[in-house]
């Protein structure tokens, strides 16, 4: 795990890493602290989190303070990362999707804690039974790039720029009916991607 | 075994980011009870997460980095503090609820409301919907009312039924303006839920005019 974050965490910037090496890095940073395993992170995911910024709507320095406050947060909570739960890529988006709401909002947002719901959730499914998510983002990024750009639109604006169903109805001038079965074909692909046993 | 789960656009809504704090709180707490839903947001954030993925990158400016660097020693500011709560509490309150109620239940500050239930009201900013926790005794029958805007129930304890539907621990009760109801609480024990109200209700029946002025939800 070390040895492939030391090289991943050499590698030039700029060039695109795999879920793998993403992972050694956040587990370098976890582990050891490792301050050039965090910059490879931040040289990776900086510049993308500040494009999500910047199509959520806000301005250019708010989007950096959003980029760059979600890397602390990167920093600080490596060591929550499951890499069992979720790709690094989708726990990062959880982050920047809670601190966006801290900053620009002033609001929380309360997270399902995964580990908890097998054993609290009484519905027949054993903590054996639970098997890793881990594929799930692998998976449904491999969905996604397969979409219709019809669907793919709709699911953009809505995790992208904070659009609400009936928003991006009026927007892409569409009946709301047509929005949201464009989502639930999007989501039911992605369902019937997923192995059966990826339960929590 | 939960049988009543939020509407599919509301766990989409919830994975984006684009629910009131309240209104999360409600699909979180859901969720936690929940393994189907619990699923299917972690499937919605790894779309999100692909979409990290294939964002369009933006230029930083330089010397971002180094200041980010100099700030990773920065002292936390206030680690979220997890409340002491007693066996019972942990037991019955679903975790991402736990700061938010921040006691025990049995040393929350109960209010009682026009004789008929219990109530506490939980901190949320102002702005967003109301939410509380809300208990009631075995065989309480809630006068027959309507809503002006929508109402999320989500039941930790106990169970009632309404309009011959049967809700127990860990569903998801969502009522909009176009419904009018009168639930009537199990008589095997208490019923404890959270609930988060958009707009105040709208009682429909005499006994409704007259608890009314007591409510106040
Ligand atoms: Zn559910």
């Amino acid at each position: 795990m070390v040895a492939s974050a030391k090289r991943a965490s050499t590698m030039l910037a700029g060039q695109s890493l795999t879920h793998e090496q993403l992972g050694a890095l956040v587990h370098a940073v976890a582990v050891n602290r490792d301050r050039a395993a965090f910059a490879a992170l931040f040289q990776h995911f900086a510049p993308r989190l500040k494009g999500f910024g910047i199509r959520r709507g806000v301005d250019a320095a708010a989007a950096e303070e959003l980029a760059q406050e979600t890397m602390l947060t990167v920093w600080r909570k490596a060591e929550t990362f499951d890499p069992a739960k979720a790709t690094v890529s989708t726990w990062v988006f959880t982050i920047v999707r809670n601190k966006r709401i801290d900053l620009f909002r002033r609001e929380g947002y309360p997270e399902v804690e995964l580990s908890e719901v097998a054993e609290a959730a009484d519905d027949g499914e054993s903590p054996e039974q639970s098997v890793s998510l881990s594929q799930h983002g692998q998976v449904v990024r491999q969905v996604m790039k397969d979409l219709p750009p019809e669907q793919m639109k709709i699911i953009q604006m809505a995790f992208f720029e904070d659009k609400s169903h009936s928003v991006i109805a009026s927007e892409l001038k569409l009946p709301l009916g047509t929005v949201k079965s464009r989502i639930r074909l999007a989501l039911s692909r992605m369902r019937a991607a997923l192995p059966e046993d990826a339960r929590v | 075994m939960t049988h009543h789960h939020p509407p599919a656009d509301v766990l989409f809504d919830y994975a984006a980011g684009t629910l009131s704090e309240g209104e999360a709180l409600a699909v979180a707490a859901h969720a936690s009870l929940c393994s189907r839903c619990a699923r299917e947001i972690a499937m919605l954030e790894a779309a999100g997460g692909s979409l990290v993925d294939v964002a369009e990158p933006m230029a930083i400016s330089h010397g971002a980095l180094d200041a980010v660097l100099a700030r990773l020693d920065e002292p936390i500011v206030i680690a979220p503090r997890q409340p002491e709560l007693d066996a019972e509490t942990r037991r019955v309150v679903p975790k991402p609820l736990h700061a938010y109620v921040g006691r025990s239940l049995k040393e929350l500050p109960w209010r009682t409301v026009g004789r008929m239930y219990e109530e506490v009201r939980l901190p949320l900013p102002a702005k967003g919907p109301k939410v509380s926790l809300m208990r009631l005794k075995p065989g309480t029958l809630v006068p027959r009312h309507g809503h002006r805007g929508q109402e999320w129930t989500v039941v930790l304890a106990g169970g009632y039924h309404d309009g011959g539907v049967s809700f127990t621990r860990g569903d998801f009760d969502a009522k909009d303006a176009s419904h009018r109801h009168q639930p009537r609480v199990d008589d095997d024990g208490e019923c404890l839920c959270l609930v988060v109200l958009d707009a105040p209700l709208k009682l429909t029946g005499t006994i409704g005019l007259f608890v009314n002025p007591f409510l106040r939800i």
